[in-house]
């Protein structure tokens, strides 16, 4: 991602801008009203605006629609751990030295010593949804699993061979 | 019987002459609003051409207009209360104290130097001072966004510039007030002290507890919204009226105070009636300007008004150059701050009201004419007079602002 400047401005609002990486540096003035102005700056003369459009609220969520806001949302999502009242999920890399490669999803246990259920087993481009007790695992699994915070981080370790 | 329908009759006078009067601002200002320009110098010179010496004399509506102009001065130190955040402030004391220190030591002086020339008193020189320091920031705002350039990198520097004027006013409005008050020494000192303590003390609140102060007043209702904040501003104002620190100071820091999260409703829900008002206020203003002393300080306000751009230009040249603007943008930072306008006239009215310079009125009247007109107008071209935009490349064809 570019550097974003912020610049606060007095009695109006704040401006962030960058510049892309054709070199035309463009920003957002945030009234305090709430209104954005969207700004394209000059090549020429870099310190003024050469372009200032005046977005109400509506036009900036459909400017940012069009401009795909929707999967960069989506990207966000997979990466960090996701939050449903209470339940955490994540998406937890098999080390190899963990004690559980190579042993199946019965004999590991893992529910009863954890609290936390393996939910899916991602091995390469496949995903293995609702696992049955025969599956084995392998180094290189992730392991979806869904709990509470408590158990998660207790799968976590034993998955990532701490434990 | 007889009495009531005199009344009557006077009522029906008072709102005739009052409607033909605000009806006139009204054109004038939709006249200012076609043309570009701030509606205040037009303002001023109906004031001139009604009024004393003027070709119409309001025979009814004066004294209305005098109790409207009072609350115009109230409300345009209010909103400019604020405008600003005790954060803003801070922040643009940390950023840019330098600039502030710079723009009074170019502008104060002209005003001093001039009023004393003239052989004023030290007051009305004083006051000179102040006329000729602060910038209108309604003008400028104006300027700014009109030209589409709040994006522009040396916008902030502008804006700061304004700040600290702002700042500025807080101890120069209670200064001026006491000074006015004519008062000796020991007690003057003591009133100056008692000010200044109690604009440090707001300024504190303000920045400490200017969360809990909005919460407490806010409310869902615009309507006791406006009515809280009308009354406390006019309450507060009068209080300090009294006490002798001026109703301008008095309502400068009642908006300082609420200047936290609540200030972009409350100003505008404030906004409508402190245009009535404050038109009111410099239509008032120059009715007290008798047109024949006009050409007598013209001279002197045109050589005022021509050093004082310059000096303008160069602070906000500085202040952009400080975060490096090129040269087109300084050119721009300092055009857009020669503006002079409702402020300058504050001043001058302060000292109009104590009576302390016959010309002191015709002085600021004339001055603020030349540069509330020239000053929007300087800032448009300015970076075009700094040096072209690209020796080599035409502009390109596209160049346009959607506001």
């Amino acid at each position: 991602m570019s550097e974003v400047r912020e610049t606060q401005l007095p009695g109006t609002g704040v401006r962030h801008d960058f510049e892309t990486r054709q070199g035309t540096r463009v920003g957002v003035l945030l009234h305090r009203s709430g209104r954005r102005d969207l700004l394209v700056y000059d090549e020429i003369d870099p310190d003024a605006c050469l372009v200032t459009v005046d977005l109400e609220p509506e036009d900036a969520a459909t400017l940012v629609e069009l401009l795909g806001g929707s999967q960069v949302i989506e990207a966000v999502g997979e990466a960090v751990q996701q939050r449903v009242q209470g339940l955490a999920i994540d998406w937890i890399p098999l080390a190899s030295r963990s004690t559980i490669v190579g042993q199946n999803l019965g004999d590991a246990a893992l529910r009863t010593r954890t609290g936390a259920s393996v939910v899916a087993v991602i091995r390469g481009d496949a995903t293995v949804p609702s696992p049955t007790p025969e599956f084995v695992f392998e180094a290189g699994d992730t392991v979806v699993a869904v709990g509470t915070d408590e158990g998660i981080a207790l799968l976590t370790d034993l998955i990532q061979g701490r434990a | 019987m007889t009495l009531a329908a005199a009344a009557d009759t006077d009522t029906a006078l008072v709102l005739i002459e009052l409607g033909a009067v605000v009806l006139g601002l009204a054109l004038l200002a939709r006249a200012s609003n076609f043309v570009g320009v701030s509606p205040i110098p037009a303002y001023v010179v109906a004031g001139l051409a009604v009024g004393t010496g003027g070709l119409v004399d309001l025979a009814f509506t004066e004294e209305f207009i005098a109790l409207g102009a009072e609350i115009g001065v109230v409300l345009l130190l209010l909103t400019l209360g604020f405008e600003y955040s005790a954060q803003d402030l801070w922040a643009a004391v940390r950023a840019s104290l330098p600039v502030g220190f710079l723009d009074l030591v170019l502008n104060f002086p002209p005003g001093v130097v001039a009023g004393l020339a003239m052989g004023w008193g030290f007051e009305a020189a004083f006051l000179l001072g102040g006329i000729t320091y602060i910038s209108s920031s309604g003008v400028v705002a104006k300027t700014l966004r009109d030209l589409g350039r709040l994006g522009n990198r040396e916008t902030p520097a502008v804006l700061s510039v304004l700040v600290l004027e702002d700042l500025a006013m807080a101890v120069y409005l209670p200064l001026v007030a006491v000074m006015l008050a004519d008062r000796d020494a020991a007690t003057g000192a003591v009133s100056i002290g008692v000010a200044l303590l109690a604009v440090g003390a707001v300024l504190l609140v303000a920045f400490r507890f200017g969360d809990r102060l909005s919460r407490l007043i806010a409310t869902r209702s615009d309507e006791v919204l406006l009515l809280t904040i009308f009354g406390t501003t006019l309450l507060v104002a009068g209080l300090a009226q009294r006490m002798q620190v001026s109703a301008a100071v008095g309502a400068f820091l009642v908006g300082i105070a609420l200047s936290g999260p609540l200030s972009e409703r409350a100003a505008s829900l404030i906004a409508p009636l402190r245009d009535l008002f404050s038109a009111t206020f410099f239509l008032f203003f120059s009715l007290q300007v008798d047109p024949a002393d006009l050409p007598a300080v013209l001279g002197v306000a045109i050589a005022l008004a021509a050093v004082t751009a310059a000096t303008k230009v160069a602070t906000g040249w500085w202040a952009a150059a400080r975060i490096g603007v090129g040269r087109r943008g300084r050119a721009r930072a300092g055009a857009s701050l020669v503006a002079r306008g409702e402020f300058s006239i504050v001043i001058a009215a302060l000292g109009v009201a104590a009576g302390a310079e016959v010309e002191l009125g015709a002085v600021a009247a004339a001055y603020v004419l030349i540069l509330a007109i020239v000053g929007p107008v300087l800032a448009r071209y300015a970076d075009d007079l700094a040096g072209s935009r690209s020796p080599a490349t035409p502009a390109p064809a596209g160049t346009s602002t959607y506001q």
